[in-house]
């Protein structure tokens, strides 16, 4: 057994096993976590597809930005475990039979007869002048330079609508309009009113000590 | 020696899986965010598979812009589901039927 074998086995099995528990798990926090790991055992087997630059963008992208933001929605919502888990047993041999059925036809098409080592044996592997993200990125930037810019735009449309969203002026927050506070000017802030001077009835008697000035209760 | 049909099966069952956790979870509009995130890795793999063996870079562009609009839809997503908790304080699919559909 080689080592392209011995590893591409040792990373199917642990994202087969990861996506299994992602399923099964009663914990959505623990299902995001094998999430996490069947995303890094698939950038592992990009690595021996030679896909290196998507394998470290699933690892950057998806671990790093798109599970984290799985798991904040995770903790920050309050979920009734026992509730959300209640038809699992009952829909389990419904999602097997679904499955086992799915594979077999799926394998039936996609299985050695027609992908097998005729014609899709073994490629020739690049030489180590090959830079992945230099071949990408020349695809990208003449050929699908307009999907590109749209893949932009998409992304723009993501993050407002996502803002959108997520959004809420709570009534009865104290919160500054910074707009208002520079448009102000003093005439609006101080009112000047002239009036005649008066003695205050309660005028400090001068001829008290110093220190020992009583206060009057108001 | 690894074909390309492996990497096509390991895909399928993953696939499988995938759906097969649509069905059991039923309930919890999370986990089937998260599978349909499995579900997009599954095509990924086939995509670069099919890349690597053809010896076709348009392969891993196509992945790159998958990533990007499941990047897009599981930020929506959850935008939608944490609206929704706030306005339902639930997250069951069978609560939510006021639409009557």
């Amino acid at each position: 057994m080689g080592i392209e074998k011995f590893l591409f086995y040792f990373f199917a099995a642990i994202l087969l096993v990861a996506a299994t528990l992602v399923i099964t798990v009663r914990n959505p926090v623990r299902a995001a976590l094998s999430l996490v790991l069947a995303f890094f055992a698939s950038a592992a087997l990009w690595m021996l597809l030679e896909a290196e630059f998507l394998a470290l963008v699933l690892v950057l992208v998806y671990v790093g930005a798109v599970m984290v933001l799985f798991l904040f929605v995770v903790m920050m919502i309050d979920i009734d475990l026992a509730q959300v888990k209640e038809g699992f047993s009952r829909m389990l041999p419904a999602g097997i039979a679904v499955a086992v059925g799915l594979v077999v036809v799926m394998a039936v098409v996609v299985g050695p007869e027609h992908f097998g080592l005729e014609g899709f044996g073994e490629v020739p592997r690049h030489g180590a002048d090959y830079n992945n993200t230099r071949e990408l990125g020349m695809a990208l930037f003449t050929t699908f330079v307009y999907p590109f810019e749209l893949a932009a735009l998409i992304l723009l449309v993501a993050i407002v609508a996502a803002i959108a969203l997520t959004l809420r002026r709570r009534p009865g927050t104290r919160h500054q309009n910074p707009a208002e506070q520079v448009a102000v000017n003093a005439a609006e802030r101080v009112r000047v009113v002239k009036m005649a001077a008066e003695p205050r009835d309660d005028a400090p008697v001068p001829t008290a000590e110093p220190g020992e000035s009583k206060e009057e209760p108001r | 020696m690894i074909v390309l049909s492996d990497y096509l099966i390991l895909a399928a069952i993953l696939f499988a899986l995938s759906v097969a956790g649509i069905f059991i979870n039923r309930k919890n509009v999370l986990i089937l965010l998260m599978c349909i995130e499995l579900m997009l890795l599954a095509v990924n793999i086939n995509f670069v598979a099919f890349s690597h063996f053809l010896n076709d870079i348009a392969g891993q562009v196509f992945v790159f812009f998958i990533l990007t609009v499941a990047a897009a839809e599981a930020a929506i997503g959850l935008a939608i589901l944490v609206v929704l908790f706030r306005n339902r304080r639930t997250i069951n699919v069978e609560d939510l039927g006021s639409l009557k559909g």
